[in-house]
């Protein structure tokens, strides 16, 4: 099993290395061939292991020594679980459609060879990530997927915008994993380990001691290395305050935002949470810090997309909305819960990037939402899975995100960590703002007038199959992932040790017993239903029947609507506050330390007192033998006197 | 009667004479030349003073020794000066400061 696992890692990291050095002579066909092999075969393999993962197989084992360094051993390992090979599972197929759709999307570019590479290279870094068995290999393939993203938020190079978002991108998560490698250090500092399974065999002994932090305050260990890790996990997955890099990423090609910004990478905070579930139930505080930041972003983010007009942007915001679902529900520890809305929101979310993508390849990559609509007629398969998708996100009873959203909210609810009330208020309320900002976008795409150009009009046709496939492929699990997971995630036993579940508050409990057709009628008794039923009929009022109704509204509360399309004002703050501050303590180490210090005193300080020496020492060579001589006699009698003194 | 003290005496005077002659003259190489012989001819007198007066033969045969060191170093250098003279047109100390740092 491990040569298996080793495998799903090396057919992508393999397609991905010939593409980068003899792509451009393999031609694009040979390319897309080659890539989409690398990932089939480790998506087949990755159904392969799940299966084998059911029938109880289990993996953990270290696979290769890189070194050893005091005492500690850094390995690469394989860790295979339940949750482990879920989510192998899902990355590679989200990747597999998400490599078949870009043969279409990115026809014509002339860097489409370089995509391809990519996208293998972060397959690649994403299961590294996810088989990881130790924290070492997690943080290579966290950073791995990082510079990926950033190398594909900044794929068109030649736009600015793209170069400053891949930028933002970057430096945003430095700050998210500069508390994930204090926490990573604290972790080997007090379990003397790496290995997930070492480390949480420690972590109970932890429990109750306590770390100074200065001025007399100490806070509990466990509390602390949680929230240093969950610091990492807010830059990835993108929550308040950190989340400022995700709506600019949509700069990358649309693709790009299917695979890596809301299917997978930005997931990644919230599988390293359920992933430390064993280190986190034993820290509540830090739990309800989860739960509490979760919920602010699943509410505030996805007002945010109401007011977006780039479809791509409202997609982006309401990931962050999803995302902050997800953390809630890990909040809450209901980390099954958490996972489950990972793997739907995984498919739907790819699903209505990618069908957005599609629209935005037939009106000749033009994303503004204000110069579309009526489009159904035109895209009827995009349409019919763009709608798959829509109802999937506001979660439709029936359609995979209301399994997972649904439970989420509830598990939520019945929490007894701390702030649990606060952030089920938020949550419900964000099912509102996701059914108005969906159906809203719905709307404005495929419904009501046609407001683009009538050159744009006379070339709308529905793209071609290597678009519509990948869609399809992906509207299938929207519908059905939900019905088939629903009771193994949450109510069985599908995850057995690999997910912890907190001695005496079970916020799952009352899903034990519960078949996914029972918890479909009760959708009619659950106040998220009418919620959701309420956001629709918004959207419908103000985007079908009255449309000039938002802009009147907008007029009426413009300092909240400005307040709102700045984002809050949050990239405002940080460029006032933050920016110029780091950009000071770089200018002043530039100039002070490494132009003053190092290069003045270290490297050209030495030249020039050598120098100064040497020109000290060239007054007494004066060419003259009678001075020469003068002075050796001198040192004679000198030394002469001196010895007859001694002596 | 003249003692070991009077033989010193003369090779020290000698070989003051030679040093100063190396530092006071400015102009004449030749002169230089002679002023290391003449160091060398104090040293001369020693050896044998000390060897009379050990009764030692070994300070004898080094005077042997020293002159023809010094007949050979003095045909070297005087070469040395005639090239010196044809390749400058001068023998003055003072000029030849080709060696300054």
């Amino acid at each position: 099993m491990a040569t298996l696992a080793l495998w799903i890692l090396l057919s992508p990291l393999l397609a991905a290395l010939i593409t980068a050095l003899a792509g451009s002579r393999l031609g694009r066909r040979c390319t897309h061939v080659l890539t989409i092999a690398g990932v089939a075969v480790s998506c087949i393999l990755s159904f392969w292991i799940l299966l084998r993962v059911l029938v109880g197989a289990h993996l953990d084992a270290p696979l290769y020594t890189w070194m050893v360094s005091g005492g500690i051993p850094f390995q690469i390992g394989f860790l295979i679980d339940p949750l482990s090979a879920l989510l192998a599972l899902v990355v590679t197929f989200v990747s597999l459609a998400v490599h078949i759709y870009s043969i279409g999307y990115m026809a014509d570019d002339p860097g489409e060879i370089r995509f391809f590479g990519y996208i293998s290279l972060f397959t690649f870094a994403m299961l590294l990530l996810v088989l990881a068995n130790n924290f070492l290999q997690l943080f290579i393939g966290w950073e791995g997927v990082g510079l990926v993203s950033y190398l594909l938020i900044g794929f068109w190079f030649e736009k600015p915008t793209a170069t400053a978002a891949a930028l933002k991108a970057f430096v945003v998560n430095r700050i998210g994993d500069l508390g994930f490698i204090l926490g990573i250090a604290m972790v080997l500092h007090y379990t003397g380990s790496l290995t997930y399974a070492s480390v949480f065999a420690r972590v109970p002994a932890l429990a109750g001691r306590t770390v100074g932090l200065g001025f007399g305050w100490r806070v509990p260990v466990l509390t602390l290395m949680g929230l240093l890790l969950f610091v990492g996990a807010m830059g990835k997955s993108a929550q308040i305050p950190l989340h400022v890099w995700l709506p600019d990423s949509m700069e990358g090609p649309t693709p790009i935002s299917a695979l890596i910004h809301a299917a997978t990478m930005v997931t990644a905070g919230v599988y390293l949470v359920a992933r430390l579930s064993p280190l986190y139930i034993h820290a509540p505080d830090a739990l309800g810090v989860i739960l509490v930041i979760g919920s602010l972003t699943a509410f505030f983010m996805g007002i945010l997309g109401v007011v977006a007009t780039d479809i791509k942007r409202v997609i982006a915001y309401s990931t962050l909305s999803q995302l902050g679902y997800m953390m809630a529900g890990l909040g809450a520890s209901a980390f099954a819960a958490g996972i489950f809305h990972l793997v739907t929101h995984a498919f739907f979310k790819a699903l209505l990037f990618l069908a957005a993508g599609s629209v935005i390849i037939a009106m000749h990559h033009e994303q503004d939402m204000r110069k579309m609509g009526g489009l159904r007629k035109y895209l009827p398969v995009t349409y019919v899975t763009f709608l798959v998708g829509s109802l999937a996100l506001v979660a439709f009873p029936g359609f995979s995100g209301y399994f997972s959203k649904d439970a989420l909210i509830d598990a939520v609810g019945q929490s007894p960590i701390p702030g649990a009330a606060f952030a089920y208020t938020l949550l419900l309320l964000s099912v509102f703002v996701t059914a108005l900002y969906t159906f809203r976008m719905l709307f404005l795409v495929f419904h009501g007038p046609e407001r683009m150009g009538e050159g744009i009009r006379a070339h709308l046709h529905e793209s071609s199959w290597v678009v519509t496939l990948p869609l399809v492929m992906l509207a299938v699990p929207a519908l059905a992932v939900g019905w088939i997971l629903f009771h193994p995630l949450l109510g069985g036993s599908f995850f057995g040790s690999s997910l912890a579940t907190p001695v005496g508050i079970n916020p799952l409990a009352s899903f034990a017993h519960l078949s996914p057709w029972r918890f479909f009628l009760a959708a009619w008794d659950a106040p998220s239903f009418y919620l959701m039923l309420a956001g629709l009929g918004v959207a419908a009022y103000g985007y079908l029947w009255r449309p000039e109704w938002p802009a009147r509204l907008a007029a009426r509360i413009h300092p909240l609507y400005r307040l709102l399309v700045q984002g809050y004002y949050f990239d405002a703050f940080y460029l006032r506050l933050g920016a110029p501050g780091s950009v000071r303590l770089g200018r002043s180490l530039w100039k002070w330390g490494d132009e003053r210090a190092i290069d003045g005193l270290g490297v050209n300080g030495t030249a020039s007192r050598i120098g100064w020496l040497g020109a000290l020492v060239r007054r007494f060579q004066t060419g003259f033998l009678y001075q020469y001589a003068f002075t050796m006699v001198a040192a004679l009698v000198v030394l002469v006197s001196w010895a007859l003194v001694r002596y | 009667m003249i003692t070991l003290n009077d033989y010193l005496i003369l090779g020290a005077i000698l070989f003051a004479l030679g040093v100063m002659g190396l530092f006071i003259n400015r102009k004449n190489l030749v002169v230089l030349l002679m002023c290391v012989e003449l160091i060398l001819l104090a040293v001369n007198i020693n050896f044998v003073a000390f060897s009379r007066y050990l009764m030692n033969r070994e300070g004898q045969v080094f005077v042997f020794f020293v002159l023809t060191v010094a007949a050979a170093e003095s045909a070297i250098g005087l070469a040395l000066l005639v090239v010196v003279f044809r390749h400058r047109q001068s023998i003055n100390v003072q000029d030849l400061n080709q060696l300054k740092g």
